[in-house]
């Protein structure tokens, strides 16, 4: 087993509105080995970005994390201060956002925003770091870095305000990045473009990647691993090959068929997921899919605690109680 | 660049032109007959109606227009009616003090209202920024004459620290002494902007914490301090620089009534005692000079705009 990198115990976090409490990460618990390509997947609303964002402890008022452990190589997270937790930003823990278009500042000059992340980091001079940003432009794909360094954001194209977003994200040889639906903003020839250049620098840069998407064939051809959330919560987790052609879990199947197939020429229906997705606001107390779920039981009525049915899968259904019964955690 | 701004400068030229015509008709159907200032009791009727001739208003209305505006491009504004001096000239001497004020209350409320804009911003619904709220409110109430009475008897009345009048005493004549006239009304002049600026900035601020960009910055390890004064500021500033552009007209309506209440010897107290005097030359002077500064503050603020932010650029 690889070194642990990143484990998180049941952590739920919490906005706290007008109108009461809104339940978004609900008591998740995963772990990611060092250098692992993660993905997490679940529809708007499952709790994926808040889930991300309170990795890096970037939930902010009014929400809130309200439970849950988060060990960062070893350390606890939560239990830093603001200061220590700033250090780790953006240079071991590094994240890239859904829409390059507002994630630059759109009046400070590409270079500048670049260098001051390398010089808050990596304590160098103002000429190393425009060195290394013109590299890290190069590593990314950027023609002419240097006069991009010199351009204002509307200057540029969304796929090279990704780029450079990447770039920036990777500048100080992070050990994690999480990618939050990364190219969902991008046009499609884009977004393959992007994903391979992150799977490109995954590698080169020996860093994790955690990727979170609401597309399911973007985890296929990326992830090792693959989480499913819903309703704020893991519905299932195990290695995509094999979650992808055996799903454990109803969501996970009802995804999966929604999806278009192309295979055999055989046109076929798609079959959507009937219904909508949980209002957190009132979390039902048993299975958040269960309103939806075509296999319903009387026991859905009480959250089910994760089965393992094999050594590398757990899922959370009644389904797999008898299957697997004696080994659930 | 250069090209653009001369061709905002000669777009300004027609309006300039409209703004001279209202001018004009406005005095002309003032009541009261400029001639009555010239009549003394023994001027016969012949006496009387020779004055109108040699001053031009027997003929018709738009031949004084055309007459008028001839003089004024050559640089004749004509003679005050009351002092008989050149319009120019007044009008000069009062410059500087109207500029000063207004430019010392400018100053004043942008350097109280960014920092309080920005503080109310981040310490949102907190006491102080409800606070800071309710007085803004006040500030947006209160009349500018009634306030600057206010503090003409709290400091000048009751605590005798500032001069309640004029901008300079008598025989003295050092710029400390100008600043201390100029306290009161600089501050009942930059009290309303205070309180508009500090809450555009103050929800332009919340507006701009909410950005992507912002929350990319805490996730470089940014700290809110520097993501608030190196990338937010930035962007607050930019529509100030436009607001500011829009209250230059309230500067200068403000600065009628502030120098009238605080003697303040500006434009503004000139306009007013020339309205109560029906001294038309200076009216009409001090208007078209009003315009001019409105649309050249207007056209500043737009050519500056197109400086600071790297997104607009000026096209012809």
């Amino acid at each position: 087993m690889a070194e642990k990198l990143l484990e998180v115990v049941d952590l739920k976090t919490s906005f706290y509105t007008g109108a009461g409490e809104v339940q978004a990460v609900r008591g998740v618990s995963f772990q990611l080995e060092k250098g692992e390509v993660l993905g997490i997947v679940g529809e708007s609303g499952s709790g994926k970005s808040v889930m991300a964002k309170s990795i890096m402890s970037l939930i902010q008022s009014p929400g809130k994390i309200k439970q849950g452990d988060i060990t960062w190589r070893g350390e606890n997270l939560l239990g830093k201060s603001e200061k220590q937790l700033r250090a780790i930003r953006g240079n071991e823990i590094s994240l890239i956002s859904q829409d390059p278009m507002s994630a630059l500042n759109p009046v400070v000059k590409i270079g500048k925003q670049m260098t001051e992340v390398i010089i808050r980091h990596q304590r160098v001079g103002k000429k190393e770091a425009e060195k290394r940003a013109v590299d890290l432009l190069g590593k990314v794909g950027i023609s002419s870095p240097e006069e991009r360094l010199k351009q204002y954001p509307h200057e540029l194209s969304g796929g090279m305000k990704q780029r450079i977003m990447i770039g920036m994200s990777i500048s100080c040889q992070p050990e994690l990045l999480i990618a939050d639906e990364p190219t969902t903003a991008l046009d499609v020839t884009i977004q393959s473009q992007i994903l391979n250049l992150m799977s490109a620098l995954k590698d080169k840069e020996q860093m994790a990647l955690i990727l979170i998407t609401h597309d399911l064939g973007v985890v296929a051809e990326n992830c090792e691993r693959v989480l499913v959330m819903y309703g704020g919560l893991i519905m299932e987790e195990g290695p995509v090959k094999e979650l992808f052609q055996n799903p454990k879990h109803p969501y996970t199947e009802g995804l999966l068929r929604s999806l278009p197939k192309r295979s055999n020429g055989v046109k076929e229906r798609l079959v959507p997921i009937q219904g909508s997705p949980p209002d957190l606001l009132n979390p039902p107390q048993g299975c958040p899919f269960a309103d939806r779920c075509p296999y319903v039981m009387d026991k859905c009525a009480e959250l089910p605690p994760y089965f393992k049915v094999d050594s590398e899968r757990k899922t959370m259904c009644w389904l797999h109680e008898s299957e697997e019964g004696d080994n659930h955690e | 660049m250069k090209k653009v701004i001369l061709k905002r400068f000669l777009n300004a030229i027609p309006l300039l032109f409209i703004i001279s015509i209202i001018a004009f008709l406005l005095i002309k159907l003032a009541p009261g007959d400029p001639i009555q200032s010239f009549v003394t009791p023994d001027m016969n009727p012949d006496d009387v109606e020779r004055m109108r001739k040699s001053l031009g208003l027997d003929q018709p209305i738009y031949m004084q227009y055309i007459l008028w505006l001839q003089n004024i491009l050559t640089g004749n504004f004509g003679y005050s009616i009351i002092t008989k001096r050149p319009v120019l000239d007044m009008i000069i001497e009062r410059i500087p003090a109207t500029l000063g004020l207004m430019g010392a209350s400018l100053l004043l409320s942008l350097i109280i209202a960014i920092p309080l804009g920005m503080i109310t911003a981040v310490k949102k619904n907190t006491i102080f920024d409800r606070i800071a709220n309710f007085f803004a409110y006040i500030g947006i109430s209160i009349p500018g004459f009634w306030f600057g009475l206010m503090l003409i008897y709290v400091f000048s009345l009751q605590l005798g620290l500032l001069p309640s009048m004029g901008m300079r005493t008598v025989g003295t004549d050092s710029i400390w002494d100008v600043m201390k006239h100029g306290i009161l009304p600089a501050t009942v002049l930059a009290f309303q902007n205070i309180s508009v600026y500090m809450r555009y900035i103050r929800s332009s601020t919340i507006r701009q914490l909410d950005e992507d960009y912002v929350q990319i910055q805490y996730a470089y390890g940014a700290s809110k301090r520097h993501v608030l004064f190196n990338h937010v500021l930035r962007n607050v500033l930019l529509p100030v620089i436009t607001i500011i552009g829009l209250s230059i007209p309230n500067l200068v309506g403000g600065a009628f009534i502030t120098e009238t209440v605080f003697s303040w010897p500006g434009l503004g107290l000139l306009g007013v005692t020339s309205i109560f005097s029906f001294d038309y030359p200076v009216i009409m002077a001090i208007t078209l000079f009003s315009s001019v500064m409105l649309i050249l503050g207007n056209l500043i603020a737009d050519i500056l705009y197109s400086v600071v932010d790297p997104r607009i650029r000026l096209r012809g």
